[in-house]
């Protein structure tokens, strides 16, 4: 069984990289439009998270264990390549720069009575979209090591930290390398899902959950191989075969 | 109100960009080399290495191909 830990730590890092972007969202509707509906919208979409992470959860928690473990291997290792290859994409082309830019919702302040409904759309949207990122992510890593409560302790956990620092902090939430975040977590998330997926086939991995370690040594020498080809290529200094 | 069918069309186009993104090559790769290794297994061959190898190539062949349509 997958240790506590190393749920814990995989579904923190892997929601706060989401937590970021969530967090850029509501603060930056927030300062723009105002609070009161911001803050509901952004209510509303946790308490919809909530139930869904309370109905994934009770479906697989039906499913055994084997197939369970390859359908949650499969499914985390294809996303887990997604972030891997913008991950090495993002940090050879721009290093460890954090998300920056402007705020993407900069719209005038509401002055008006009542609901402002841009606002709490705005709001409800930035976190339902990105929470259900970290409630899949939360929901089949912890079903997949058979640890569903660490693994929602380690999303929950994230949300509340970056929540926190954004609140307070709005420009350093900004700086947080979340393509350096973006990398490592694609690198977690493809080695957990190669080694459930296979064990889910039967398939016994030479020195058990040793394996794990050995997993991830070869995918970290993967990325760190493809992010200097990419830098040597961008500087013309590899030619694009 | 959109119809339903329409939100069920938004969810799992929502789902296939989430989970597959914008290169499917790479999930069928992984569908097709899970089901390689289920085969090996079934006839007897040790196969725990064809996915490792399969993650390693894919996306080395996914980059490139993202650096050339860059260019």
């Amino acid at each position: 069984m997958t240790g506590v830990v190393a749920v814990l730590i995989t579904t923190f890092l892997a929601s706060a990289v989401e937590a970021i972007e969530m967090v850029t969202i509501v603060v930056g509707v927030g300062a723009t439009r105002g609070w009161r509906s911001t803050l509901i919208g952004a209510a509303s979409g946790f308490g919809v998270l909530a139930m869904v992470v309370v109905v994934l959860g009770a479906a697989l928690s039906q499913v055994p264990i084997g197939p369970l473990r390859l359908i949650v291997g499969a499914l985390l290792l294809t996303f887990g390549l997604q972030w891997f290859r913008k991950g090495i994409m993002r940090v050879a082309a721009r290093g460890l720069a954090g998300i920056g830019g402007q705020d993407p919702h900069e719209t005038a302040e509401w002055t008006g009575p009542g609901m402002d409904w841009t606002a709490w759309f705005l709001s409800f949207k930035g976190v339902v979209l990105e929470g259900l990122e970290v409630a899949f992510i939360a929901v089949t890593f912890g079903a997949g090591s058979n640890q569903l409560g660490a693994a929602v302790v380690g999303g929950v956990g994230a949300l509340v930290i970056i929540g926190a620092i954004g609140f307070s902090l709005h420009q350093t939430v900004r700086r947080i390398p979340r393509s350096l975040l973006q990398l490592i977590v694609g690198v977690l998330l493809s080695t957990f899902g190669s080694f459930w997926a296979i064990e889910g086939l039967g398939i016994e991995w030479p020195g058990g959950d040793a394996a794990i370690p050995g997993l991830l040594v070869l995918y970290a020498a993967t990325a760190l191989t493809y992010i200097t080809l990419e830098r040597n290529r961008a500087l013309g200094l590899r030619p694009a075969a | 109100m959109r119809p339903p069918l329409s939100w069920i069309v938004a969810i799992a186009r929502f789902l296939y960009e989430f989970i597959v993104g914008d290169d499917w090559t790479m999930a069928a790769a992984v569908a097709i080399g899970l089901m390689l290794t289920a085969v090996l297994n079934v006839n007897h061959i040790v196969a725990w290495w064809l996915i490792p190898l399969i993650v390693v190539s894919m996306l080395g062949i996914s980059l490139r191909r993202a650096s050339r349509k860059a260019r």
